[in-house]
């Protein structure tokens, strides 16, 4: 087994370097700070191996091209921020409507509009959840290393493969700017999941026919199979239905998908919490402020653990739930004015105290602003 | 429908959802014709189209379908046809489709030279909401959004597509359907951008509310409006007044984008080997 080097590389890069080691080898996208740098490496990197780039017109533009290069059977991703994420988001309805595997990695920035586009932020929580219109599953993981940025723009492509939606990893400036020393894993010590191709010949192939997976087979166009894709509700023959029956039934499905697989896409990190009378619930670069804060905490002989969901969408809720049950109160330090807050909050309001830490000017959160909190509240 | 053109359709779909008169069916035919015809592998051809009317078509044939969203279908196609450059990947769109909400990617397609055939299905309305303007729908024309006139100007689809940079550009009608499936031909053994407009009627929205008559009127009105890009060299500008060219527009072949593309590829392959 060969060894990789240890090496100094920013967030950004580890993003880059993730899609391209889980199989990506399609990548649409617009220039937009502070994601950029995601894009130029693709840009070089690709055709390397005989992927393709291509810097579109407009972030919509981006978002369309990634979806029908996944359509071919190609493992796609797209980057962006702010603005461009707004743009994005009816062609990623689109994604979760047709179930086309695809990767949104958002480098969160301080908004709304403009905003500040070199500022640090976590103003994008609620739109991964819910910027696109309608009811729709959706997956999003959220980094607080550099490595962890390799390891978790990874599992999205896996998830997206695996799940047939599309998955966003949620970095904020901070994260993809951060250079960290990384050893990245071996080629082979990679899991790889490719989404499940048809097991029917083309005459028998219903491409939203599930079995109890709840993930149907898709084919890759041109093989034969001839199949349609629309954003439309649809049975499971793919054309369109307006019959109430067959639209509930399709989106029972969708919103229920990924609930049978909680085990695998919930992810989260707990630090001292077995003990802990106050529990920290902090995620992204935050999290780092927390972290450093909870140790000095505990210095001090205070008992204050770290719960931080990795995975945001959807939230770990049992794993907080059990952890609130035991403390005096959670705080919520995050850089927004309090949006994933109100998910803890509906989770432990009747367990415990709860109280947010919120600051949005583009500095991040200190683990001293961390610290006095926690004392506030104790 | 012609026996020899039923593998090219999913006969269980039909009937259309288009109204009686509509000139989109006629102009969906002209495309199955023109598949069949230029002997392209079925089983590698993909249409894409946007939402509208016209971008129902799709539905209707039997080929990988993708009907995406409002304007974005050449977005989506391009990356089909970048990501498998083996494919045939035909775009059916409207003009508010094309030209309107997906503009900017109708002049990006155009200015890459990406190897997409792409008819445009111009019935001068926003048809599926029911008749709105379109940027199509000529000075003075009545729609729902334009009830004492449109008081916008239109844009010239060719000239917008050769300006862009499209390699093939040309237009037909629903009533010379022979032409426009040539042209669609001509289109499809392109490599490039190819844009075929492809003027349809749209008697429910645009005609009745513009006292046009009925569907045979308005296609009676593309017979003595067109005129053939040939025989109108030959003719005084006088005489081309009121009328619109129909025919081959536009054939300047230039370097495609997706084989430029795999050249880059191959370069970098070679420079790794070196
Ligand atoms: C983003 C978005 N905006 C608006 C609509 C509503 N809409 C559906 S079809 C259409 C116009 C279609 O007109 P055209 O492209 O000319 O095609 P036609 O129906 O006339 O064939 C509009 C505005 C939509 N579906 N999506």
């Amino acid at each position: 087994m060969t060894v990789n080097k240890a090496r100094l590389i920013q967030g950004n890069q580890a993003c880059a370097e993730g899609a391209i080691a889980a199989g990506v080898t399609f990548f649409a996208g617009y220039p937009i700070t502070p994601s950029t740098e995601i894009a130029e490496i693709m840009s070089e990197e690709l055709p390397k191996i005989g992927g393709k780039f291509i810097q579109m017109e407009d972030e919509i533009g981006s978002m369309a091209c990634i979806l029908g290069a996944s359509l071919t059977g190609k493992k796609v991703l797209t980057a962006s921020s702010g603005p461009g994420i707004s743009l994005k988001q009816e062609a990623i309805g689109y994604a979760s409507m047709a179930e086309i595997p695809c990767v949104i990695v958002n480098v969160q920035r301080l908004g709304p509009s403009t905003g500040g586009p070199t500022s640090t932020a976590q103003g994008d929580i609620m739109q991964a959840r819910w910027g696109t219109h309608g009811d729709h599953p959706i997956i999003a993981l959220c980094p607080a290393t550099v490595k962890e940025c390799f390891d978790l723009t990874v599992k999205a492509v896996n998830f997206a493969e695996k799940f047939r939606t599309p998955v966003y990893v949620l970095l904020d400036e901070i994260i993809g700017h951060m250079r960290e020393k990384v050893i990245l894993p071996n080629k082979e010590d990679i899991e790889i999941v490719d989404r499940k191709r048809p097991s029917t010949k083309p005459g028998d192939y219903k491409p939203y026919r599930t079995d109890e997976s709840l993930i149907p087979e898709m084919a890759d166009y041109g093989t034969g199979y001839k199949w349609h894709v629309t954003g439309l509700h649809h049975d499971e023959t793919g054309f369109p239905t307006t019959k109430p029956a067959l639209v509930e039934k399709l989106m029972n499905r969708l919103m229920s998908k990924l609930d049978k697989y909680k085990e695998e896409i919930l992810l989260w990190q707990e630090e001292s919490t077995d003990d802990a009378e106050v529990l920290i619930v902090a995620y992204g670069s935050t999290a780092r402020s927390a972290l450093d804060a909870v140790e000095k905490l505990r210095e001090a002989g205070i008992k204050v653990g770290l719960f931080r969901p990795i995975t945001i969408w959807p939230f770990p809720e049992e794993a907080l739930a059990r952890l609130a049950a035991n403390v005096k109160g959670v705080i919520v330090p995050e850089m927004n004015y309090g949006q994933l807050y109100l998910e803890v909050e509906r989770i432990c309001k009747d367990k415990c105290k709860t109280s947010g830490l919120f600051k949005a000017n583009s500095e991040p959160i200190t683990p001293d602003e961390i610290i006095a909190k926690v004392r506030e509240v104790l | 429908m012609r026996p020899d053109l039923q593998e090219l359709f999913r006969m269980e779909k039909l009937p259309h959802i288009w109204c009686p008169g509509c000139g989109h069916g006629i102009i969906m035919r002209a495309i199955a014709e023109a598949i069949k015809e230029s002997g392209i592998d079925m089983d590698k051809t993909v249409i894409v189209s946007g939402i509208g009317c016209s971008s129902r078509a799709p539905g209707y044939m039997n080929f990988d379908t993708c009907h995406t969203i409002h304007g974005r279908a050449l977005a989506f196609a391009t990356g089909i046809k970048l990501a498998n450059p083996e494919l045939n990947v035909f775009v059916i769109t409207g003009d508010g489709d094309a030209t309107a909400i997906g503009g900017n990617h109708f002049i990006h397609a155009a200015r890459r030279n990406i190897d997409l055939n792409v008819i445009l299905f111009n019935n001068n309305i926003y048809g599926m909401t029911g008749g709105q303007y379109s940027p199509l729908t000529p000075t003075g024309s009545k729609a729902t959004t334009s009830p004492y006139g449109n008081v916008e100007r239109n844009f010239d689809i060719p000239t917008l597509a050769i300006a862009a940079g499209a390699s093939y550009v040309g237009r037909g009608t629903a009533y010379h359907d022979k032409l426009l499936k040539d042209l669609i031909i001509a289109g499809i053994n392109n490599k490039g951008f190819s844009l075929i407009e492809a003027i349809s009627m749209c008697p429910t929205s645009f005609g009745r509310r513009n006292k046009l008559g009925n569907a045979a009127k308005m296609l009676e009105l593309q017979k003595t409006a067109a005129i053939n890009v040939k025989a109108a060299q030959k003719l005084p500008p006088e005489k081309l007044e009121g009328k619109f060219l129909i025919g081959e527009l536009h054939n300047k072949p230039a370097p495609e984008f997706t084989e430029e593309y795999d050249k880059l590829i191959a370069k970098l392959r070679k420079e790794a080997e070196q």
